[in-house]
């Protein structure tokens, strides 16, 4: 098995991930969407300097992997590609902002570090959530619930065929590769010679299955409508869910919780 | 219940695939389409189920292939396509199996029920809850079959149904085959298979129509055969 055909394989298996049955699945997806947005975007508002209290924000994801019995460890190697990415965001800050902003015993930390940490905490915090919401909800179900959230028809069809096409292009790439080192032994990835004809075949051969997966949906009565998804009305415990999270985020973010456990403790 | 009537088509200009193409397929008929490769055969598919359009008219059950009416006439036709991993889309064979009904507004319930009898008859409902990704080749063209059954369309068009697949499946999807109540026009270079399921077959070359007419016939003519490029049956070679 070629390294694309794996990427095939952990692509499909957030499918199943996401087929599974625990509480957490069981939510309605707009509420699940709605919950992650919150999260997202409650995160990213933390000042850079305000490491302590972006910590505790780490405790929404942890008790949703508890719940959906999802291991972590399975996000983190799931998204071992992005994650250094993401890490990377804020790796020039120790450089532009040297200002000590607080000490360690006799360590001076400088806010460009603590930025750092924070940017990239951000970027884990939310990349954790979005991996919550793919691995607990079905893309057609999340699709369905973007359209009950009167997202437009031409937005949703989008991401939903662009997730989908994202298999068909892997596939086409890892049937590419293996004929490609099939007639290349004991070289190393593909030529540089040879990236040009390689990318254009991979996009012609990707159009052409796209082309033809999309009219099997068309075939089939698909017209950016989803009735074949079962979306259970939105209940009062979906409500409940999502009005506990709203509120959960919003005393993180503004009741200094970690700086109050501390102080209970140290004196 | 299909009709073509002097249908033309050309995906360039000058060079055109179709020539006045026109034939009719009686209800509950089974067709074979066969030809050489680039015969166009699959493009006779795609004009009937609206991906082409072409020129002169193709009737679907009475009803004219035109852009308003593609809803209609895709409903009544269902189409197994010679790539399985194409249709087969959703994460699990049972999504797949409910995605058309439920499209064409037909009750969960009526669905569900739909869908357990397709498999109970192709002996299938083990792969009813597996993931798509999980299964063999020969298990997703027959699950692919499926999917198009529980449509419970009136024509269903095959095109390639037992390519790539290795003797025991190959056998297993032409008995299903032959088990169809409904109008059946298949594409095939598998000749044998053709004349074990199809009563009539059409021969195309160049985008016309070569011969027309009984299956037996027309697939012991050695003459006619390797005059457009073929041969025959292996089932029909003296040895």
């Amino acid at each position: 098995m070629n390294k694309m055909q794996k990427a095939l394989r952990e692509l499909a298996e957030m499918d199943e991930l996401a087929a599974r049955t625990s509480p957490v699945h069981a939510l309605h997806p707009a509420a699940k969407l709605l919950a992650t947005i919150a999260y997202i975007l409650v995160t990213l508002s933390f000042d850079k300097y305000d490491l302590s209290g972006l910590v505790p924000m780490v405790l929404w994801p942890i008790l949703l992997f508890q719940i959906s019995g999802i291991e972590v460890r399975s996000c983190f190697y799931k998204l071992r590609i992005v994650l250094p990415l993401v890490m990377a965001v804020g790796l020039f800050n120790p450089f532009f902002d040297r200002a000590v902003v607080l000490r360690v015993g006799s360590l001076a930390v400088s806010g460009g570090v603590v930025s750092m940490v924070t940017l990239m905490l951000k970027g884990l915090f939310s990349l954790m959530a979005s991996f919550l919401l793919m691995a607990t909800t079905p893309i057609d179900s999340l699709c369905a619930a973007l359209r009950k959230l009167r997202v437009p028809k031409m937005l949703v069809t989008l991401l939903l065929l662009t997730y989908r096409y994202v298999g068909v292009m892997t596939e086409e790439l890892a049937v590419m590769t293996e004929a490609y080192h099939l007639r290349a032994p004991g070289q190393k990835g593909i030529h540089i010679s040879a990236w040009g004809s390689f990318l254009g075949q991979l996009l012609l051969r990707s159009m052409d299955r796209a082309q033809e997966l999309y009219s099997s949906m068309l075939l089939r009565g698909y017209h950016q409508h989803f009735h074949y998804v079962d979306v259970k009305p939105f209940r009062s415990r979906d409500a409940l869910y999502l009005g506990c999270c709203v509120m959960a985020f919003l005393l993180l973010r503004y009741v200094p919780v970690a700086q109050l456990l501390g102080g209970a403790f140290v004196r | 219940m299909i009709e073509f009537q002097h249908v033309s088509f050309a995906y360039e200009k000058d060079r055109p695939v179709l020539r006045d193409l026109s034939f009719r397929i009686e209800r509950g008929e089974a067709v074979g389409l066969i030809g050489a490769n680039g015969a166009g055969k699959s493009t006779v598919m795609k004009l009937m189920l609206g991906l082409l359009q072409g020129e002169g008219r193709i009737l679907v059950d009475g009803t004219e292939v035109r852009r308003e009416t593609l809803g209609e006439v895709r409903k009544k036709l269902g189409f197994v396509l010679q790539n399985s991993d194409n249709q087969m889309f959703m994460p699990t064979v049972y999504e797949d199996m409910i995605f058309a009904p439920l499209n064409y507004m037909v009750s969960r319930e009526e669905t569900d029920a739909r869908v357990d009898a397709v498999l109970e008859r192709l002996h299938l409902e083990y792969l009813k809850h597996r993931h798509n990704h999980r299964i063999s080749g020969g298990e997703k063209r027959m699950a692919a079959i499926a999917t198009i059954l529980a449509m419970e369309p009136e024509a269903i068009l095959m095109d390639e149904p037992t390519s790539a697949l290795d003797p025991y499946n190959r056998r297993l999807v032409i008995n299903i085959i032959r088990e169809l109540e409904q109008t059946r026009l298949i594409t095939s270079h598998d000749l044998d298979m053709i004349l074990d399921t199809c009563g009539r077959v059409i021969l195309l070359s160049e985008g016309r129509i070569a011969a027309d007419g009984p299956a037996e016939e027309i697939l012991r003519d050695r003459e006619l055969l390797e005059k457009h490029r073929m041969e025959l049956p292996l089932s029909l070679m003296g040895r």
